[in-house]
C-alpha cells in the first residue's frame, strides 16, 4: 500500500527496505520521518493526539502521491502517518521516495510533505501544562506548498 | 434531501457534535447556503470559526460547491498534520 494511516508505529528499516527492494532501476532513496517534539509555541508538551477525517485522509494522500508522479519519474512512492496519542520522540509521519537519480527523489519527498501539511486532513491537539489545545496551522506551511505551485506557472 | 453532516477537531468540541444527518429546506443547495442555515440553527461556531475549511463527498470545496442529496459534507479547522 502506498497510502497507510494507523495508529502503530512503524520499522524505518523494514519499510525502506521492501520499498526498493529487488528493484535495480533505483538509484535514489529520499526520505522524511517526522517526530514529536516536546515544546511547541513556548509551551511543554507531553502528548499529542492525532485525530483525522477516515476516507477523506487516504483520498488526499493518494492525490498528493499522484500529482508527485506526474511531476518526477519515481518508481515507488510510501507514505505512513499515525494517528490516536503519541508521545515525545515518537514517529508520527514517513514519506519515502525511489527514484534513478537524487535530484527528483528529493524534491519529490519535500513535495509530498509540504502537500501532506497543507492538503491532508489531519489535526493535532497537544497537552500541556496549562491544559490542552489545538495545534494552530502555520502560515509558514501554506507558504511552503505555495512554492511549488510557483514553479510551475 | 438529506446531507450528512461532519465536524473536526476544535469545531466538532465546540459543538458538541461530531455528525448529523439533516433534511435541508429548498434553497439551501451550496457549502454557503448550508453554513448559513446551519448558524441559523445555533450552530454559531460555524459563522465565528477562522479559515473554516470543508470538503463535500471527501473533496475540498468552497462555498460555492453544490450539495446534493446524498452528500457527506465535512466542516473543519485548517489542517495541522505531518
Amino acid at each position: 500500500m502506498t497510502v497507510r494511516v494507523q495508529e502503530a508505529d512503524f520499522d524505518l528499516n523494514a519499510e525502506l527496505t521492501a520499498l526498493r527492494a529487488g528493484d535495480a532501476r533505483v538509484g535514489a532513496l529520499a526520505s522524511f520521518v517526522g517526530l514529536v517534539r516536546d515544546i511547541n509555541d513556548g509551551a511543554g508538551v507531553s502528548e499529542i493526539t492525532l485525530e483525522h477525517y477516515p476516507g477523506m485522509t487516504e483520498r488526499a494522500l493518494e492525490a498528493i502521491v499522484d500529482e508527485a508522479k506526474t511531476r518526477w519519474d519515481l518508481y515507488g512512492v510510501l507514505v505512513i502517518h499515525r494517528v490516536g496519542p503519541l508521545r515525545p520522540c515518537d514517529q508520527i509521519v514517513l514519506v519515502a521516495v525511489t527514484s534513478a537519480h537524487r535530484g527528483e527523489a528529493f524534491a519529490a519527498c519535500e513535495f509530498i510533505m509540504d502537500y501532506l501539511k497543507t492538503r491532508a486532513p489531519f489535526w493535532k491537539r497537544e497537552a500541556t501544562p496549562d491544559g490542552a489545545r489545538w495545534v494552530d496551522a502555520r502560515e509558514a506551511d501554506d507558504s511552503a506548498a505555495a512554492r511549488w505551485q510557483k514553479e510551475d506557472s | 434531501m438529506s446531507v450528512k453532516i461532519l465536524y473536526f477537531a476544535g469545531l466538532r468540541e465546540a459543538l458538541g457534535i461530531g455528525s448529523e444527518t439533516l433534511e435541508l429546506p429548498a434553497g439551501v443547495a451550496t457549502v454557503g447556503t448550508l453554513r448559513d442555515w446551519l448558524v441559523g440553527l445555533g450552530r454559531e461556531r460555524l459563522a465565528s470559526a477562522k479559515n473554516l475549511r470543508c470538503a463535500v463527498n471527501q473533496e475540498m470545496g468552497g462555498p460555492e460547491t453544490a450539495v446534493r442529496d446524498g452528500d457527506e459534507v465535512a466542516f473543519f479547522p485548517p489542517v495541522t498534520g505531518g
